[in-house]
């Protein structure tokens, strides 16, 4: 008895080990070690001829509270946080509000549907600054006669080139492309909602309205909740976008750029402004810290407190 | 099972070095050029390299450029990796002085045929102390308008030579006609800056004299002289296109091609694509000098010029290539093959491009200076490049007065630049 209880307990798990190796080896080194090592850049400070100096926090201290960096900093984070909100005001209850079209047993064609919202989010993001680019273009733009059309011409601006509009119409049209996500996720998990409880409370005399919002938004909360911390994660890396339409000296005045852009600018430098790898990757590292202590605010604040209902 | 695909692994990745190591040694005498000018790639495989193989045909010469945004970090990159070409292409100024500093670039002080480029030409290449030479001048760029000359002469307009003349002439167009007076837009932001602040600057700030007086801080950005630049430029905004806030550098180009503008502030590089597109006849004028003033002044931009990879295993040939880049022939082939480049050399050059040879012209009738913001006042955080573009950009829009432009670009300064502050 003692004799097999020893060679159970010897016994090294290797299949497990063995099974989680080519994950865990590929994670490791394409993702946790550049991570650990830009946290350990971001510690030192590069000479003109390229030789590093171990500085502390130096270069944290200079981002922070030094104006000259401090200020793009600050006003970047300010953007972005405009950027997430209009995706979290926008995109996402429009998300909600598709899927639960898209879910309604009554509606025809749902799956041409499906597809053609989800289709934006499948395109390169140059692709979509240069259509909508086109698109708001003043000079050869449609939607300047698009909204004459409709008695709304007297609206039009160039959105895009002004300071006050330039964030919030790239916004959007982040929006239009990335709608799809949240619509089916949100989709997939009202198909998960058993029928008879919608039956039973339908027996029990409530409307689809009232069906809806008692009944099946409870049941997807976890799923919103997952969509908002996607979309915070999301905004707080982007890039692209603002990069394919305004360049990365994001203008008019900066209004439109965000820790992406400003990181863009550090690390590698633009026009005559000369890149430094280590303040790079200090500002990376601070892109890492807020998305760290957004996603945490999250999970203790929001995750734990959720009721999840067995179905 | 796992053996089998070990071993082909093995055999796959020794195959894979026998190919490259074979591919080196075929290639002793290959020379690859890093370079931002795809545009030109046409030109140097179908004219430059085969007329250099015609003097030395042992030497293979492969141009491999990269886009022009991401030039400057994919060199670094490659540089670092040990991967990049033989041959480097050199933005002006700092960019490659940093590169030279960090040990990248070869010192080129002994080259055959430098001593055919004048020490302004050189200026752009060359160590602080001015002692060590890292790439070898190739061409420059000039500013100015280019105009629609159909458009001008339906009108009745001569091409200006003063201020007044040219808002004269803006305001014609804009009154008599629905063609766009002035075709150039602010959303890319760094037209603002190069085809505006420093077309029309150097005429306020006396060119060189500017300059320096910047560099050695006797002057200031927020002086008059300065400020004055800026006030003329909040003039442009009503000539500009409808929503010209949002009109980038590519819908300009489309604006005047398609002929539905009369001037465009250039820049001579412009020339060979307008050449291709535009079908109407199209001359330049240099920028207007201020009322009164008798001499004027012209942006000729030392842009570009060619360096050797201090890695490079090929130096030798390296040094033959740029030898032979300091010739006349080079000179003639590459002003005359991309109009609007022209050779930094010392050689006479004859120029068949009617428009690139006006804007050539200019350089005996003004005094030439280059863009004020190139030379170390770029260096520190912020750049003043950028501070340019930004508010240069927003005075275009009308969102900034010229004197609050001077101020926050001479704070910027003050910031980090020790003769400035």
């Amino acid at each position: 008895m003692s004799n097999s209880n020893n060679t159970i307990k010897s016994q090294f798990p290797w299949h497990i080990l063995f099974f989680l190796a080519p994950g865990l080896l590929i994670y490791l080194c394409i993702s946790v070690y550049p991570l650990i090592d830009t946290l350990w850049l971001g510690f030192f400070q590069e000479d003109s001829i390229g030789k590093r100096t171990f500085a502390g926090l130096d270069n944290y201290r200079t981002l922070l509270f030094d104006a000259v960096w401090s200020e793009p900093f600050w006003n970047a984070l300010w953007n972005n946080t405009k950027f997430f909100l209009i995706h979290m005001l926008v995109q996402n209850p429009i998300g909600l509000f598709l899927a639960a079209l898209l879910s309604s047993p009554k509606l025809r064609f749902s799956n041409s549907y499906r597809t053609l919202i989800f289709m934006p989010t499948m395109l390169s993001v140059v692709i979509i600054g240069f259509v909508w680019q086109l698109l708001l273009s003043p000079l050869w733009g449609i939607s300047e006669n698009l909204l004459y059309a409709i008695g709304l011409g007297d609206f039009f601006d160039s959105w895009l080139g002004k300071e006050t509009s330039a964030l919030i119409t790239l916004a959007l049209i982040s929006v239009w492309q990335f709608v799809g996500i949240p619509m089916m996720l949100i989709y997939a998990a009202l198909l998960g909602i058993p029928d008879d409880l919608t039956d039973a409370s339908v027996v029990d005399g409530s409307n689809p309205w009232q069906t809806f919002w008692h009944i099946k938004l409870p049941l997807i909360f976890p799923t919103i909740g997952m969509v908002s911390i996607l979309t915070f994660v999301a905004n707080f890396n982007a890039f692209e976008l603002i990069y394919a339409v305004k360049g990365a000296v994001a203008g008019p005045n900066f209004s439109t750029d965000i820790m992406g852009t400003l990181f863009y600018r550090t690390f590698f430098g633009f026009q005559l402004q000369e890149g430094s790898t280590t303040m790079g990757a200090a500002v990376a590292t601070l892109m890492f810290l807020i998305i760290l202590i957004g996603v945490a605010i999250y999970l203790f604040l929001v995750q734990r407190r959720m009721q999840r209902f067995q179905l | 099972m796992k053996k089998t695909l070990t071993r082909k692994l093995a055999t796959l990745s020794l195959s894979i070095l026998a190919a490259t190591a074979s591919a080196q040694a075929l290639s002793a005498n290959k020379l690859v050029i890093e370079s931002w000018r795809n545009d030109d790639t046409k030109i140097w495989n179908d004219i430059i390299i085969p007329a250099f193989n015609k003097q030395h045909p042992d030497i293979e010469v492969v141009f491999s450029p990269t886009p022009p945004s991401d030039y400057n970090s994919a060199l670094s990159a490659k540089l670092q990796g040990g991967t990049a070409g033989d041959l480097i292409t050199c933005r002006p100024f700092d960019v490659s002085l940093s590169l030279y500093t960090k040990g990248h670039l070869e010192s080129l002080n002994d080259i055959e045929g430098m001593d055919n480029f004048s020490d302004v030409a050189k200026s752009a290449w060359i160590t602080d102390d001015g002692k060590n030479s890292f790439c070898l001048p190739m061409a420059s760029v000039i500013h100015g308008f280019i105009y629609n000359k159909e458009i001008f002469k339906e009108l009745g307009i001569n091409a200006p030579k003063t201020e007044s003349e040219f808002f004269t002439a803006l305001e014609t167009i804009k009154n008599e006609s629905r063609y766009v007076p002035l075709v150039m837009g602010t959303s890319d932001q760094w037209e603002a800056a190069t085809m505006g602040f420093q077309n029309i600057g150097p005429n306020y700030w006396k060119g060189e004299e500017g300059r320096k007086g910047l560099i050695s801080g006797s002057e200031k950005i927020s002086d008059p002289q300065y400020v004055k630049v800026w006030e003329h430029l909040s003039k442009w905004g009503p000539y500009m296109g409808r929503g010209y806030e949002a009109q980038k550098y590519a819908d300009s180009q489309n604006l005047f091609t398609l002929g539905r503008g009369a001037i465009y502030p250039a820049g001579s590089w412009d020339i060979p694509t307008f050449n291709d597109q535009a079908d109407f006849e199209f001359g330049a004028f240099f920028p207007p000098t201020p009322d009164g003033q008798d001499t004027c002044y012209i942006s000729d931009h030392t842009d570009i010029a060619m360096g050797i990879n201090k890695s490079s295993t090929n130096k030798a040939a390296a040094k033959t290539f740029l030898s032979w880049m300091t010739t006349q022939d080079f000179a003639e082939l590459y002003s005359n093959q991309l109009p609007g480049f022209f050779s930094l050399a010392n050689h006479k050059v004859e120029i068949k491009d009617p428009v690139a040879r006006e804007f050539m012209s200019w350089r005996s009738k003004c005094k030439q200076t280059i863009r004020n913001s190139y030379q170390i006042l770029s260096r520190g955080t912020p750049s003043m490049e950028n501070d340019l573009w930004n508010v240069s950009s927003q005075v275009l829009n009308g969102k900034m007065t010229a004197e609050e432009a001077a101020k926050q670009v001479q704070h910027g300064l003050s910031q980090w630049y020790k003769p400035q502050q």
